[in-house]
């Protein structure tokens, strides 16, 4: 295999499997696959544990420096998509009504369960019943966000010209 | 109730940023991993392999600590199915209408400080205290 070839392999496969077996590795050795542990976190009012609390603090150290590294250098074989935004910086959208309500349904259920996307996924390695139907039903919540959307769209696009047509011709009682 | 454990979640969080390093450097991609998992259901974007491997690489990762010699007897999943059920459907819906979860919002987004990720972090960790503490002493009786 040329040199080449293999580059372009290693950026669009080996580099995320890395990245993800990394993750994995992580988040078993933080113990955060544990939903026991991730509600023990959360509940401020029991016995709490702050153990994730320094999970998180380590990770962002990390990263932190990473977005740093990236601002001065545009990865080879990148999408398009983010080395052209001025790098390292955030996304400019506001904070909308989408954002929040998201934020607050996702972390009702992440209370609820104790599993996050991530955790969730890595679980999958455990061969227990628990994290597929979870996985399942976060498929499916997915899946139901995309029709809510373009059904959403579909309505927003018809919905102008049929309602004044509506009202034109609606009796008016 | 788990005990406090410091070492290990210093050092698991930061194999959890060395991944996400890992893949903004070398694949220029940020690993948020409800994105990734939603990235799969769409049709239009095109590349669905790498996201497969990063997924896949969740799980290889958890039996690689087992092959370590990491133990993963303490995992506990309390959650009954009908709970399993209902909070993987909020955790889904959510993550897509909010843009993120905990790994693409907390690490990723707060580490570049983005007032979004910021904002929706706060918003999702408050929201999953009151959960819990809803259920367990407000409702659950203190389980």
């Amino acid at each position: 295999m040329n040199r080449q070839r293999l580059a372009v392999l290693s950026v669009a496969l080996l580099i995320p499997l890395l990245s993800g077996v990394i993750f994995g590795l992580g988040l078993a050795v933080s113990q955060m696959i544990n939903p026991a542990k991730v509600l023990a976190f959360l509940d401020v009012a029991g016995a709490w544990d702050p153990s994730l609390a320094l999970v998180m603090a380590s990770a962002l150290l990390v990263m932190g420096i990473a977005w740093r590294l990236q601002q001065r250098r545009v990865p080879a074989g990148a999408p398009a998509g983010l080395s052209a935004q001025p790098a390292g910086s955030a996304p400019k959208a506001g904070i909308d009504t989408p954002l929040t309500t998201g934020a607050v349904i996702f972390g009702a259920g992440w209370g609820l369960v104790g599993f996050c996307p991530g955790p969730a996924l890595a679980a999958l390695a455990l061969f227990r019943p628990e994290p597929l139907v979870f996985v399942a039903a976060m498929l499916a919540g997915m899946q139901l966000h995309r029709a809510w959307q373009s059904r959403d769209r579909d309505r927003d696009s018809e919905a102008d010209p049929g309602a004044d047509q509506l009202k034109a011709t609606a009796p008016a009682d | 109730m788990t005990d406090f454990t410091p070492w290990s979640a210093l050092a698991g969080g930061a194999l959890i940023g060395l991944a996400s390093a890992v893949l903004l450097l070398f694949s220029g991609r940020v690993a948020g991993v409800s994105s990734i998992t939603a990235g799969l259901l769409s049709k239009q974007s095109g590349g669905n392999g790498w996201r497969l491997a990063f997924l896949g690489g969740l799980v290889i990762g958890v039996w690689v600590y087992g092959a370590l010699g990491g133990s993963l007897d303490q995992v506990r999943i309390d959650a009954g199915w009908p709970l399993l059920v209902i909070g993987g459907l909020l955790v889904g819906f959510g993550t897509q209408l909010g843009g993120g979860c905990t790994s693409g919002h907390g690490v990723c987004g707060i580490s570049r400080f983005s007032s979004r990720s910021i904002v929706a972090t706060a918003l999702f960790m408050a929201s999953a205290g009151l959960t819990v503490f809803l259920a367990r002493h407000a409702i659950g009786g203190g389980a």
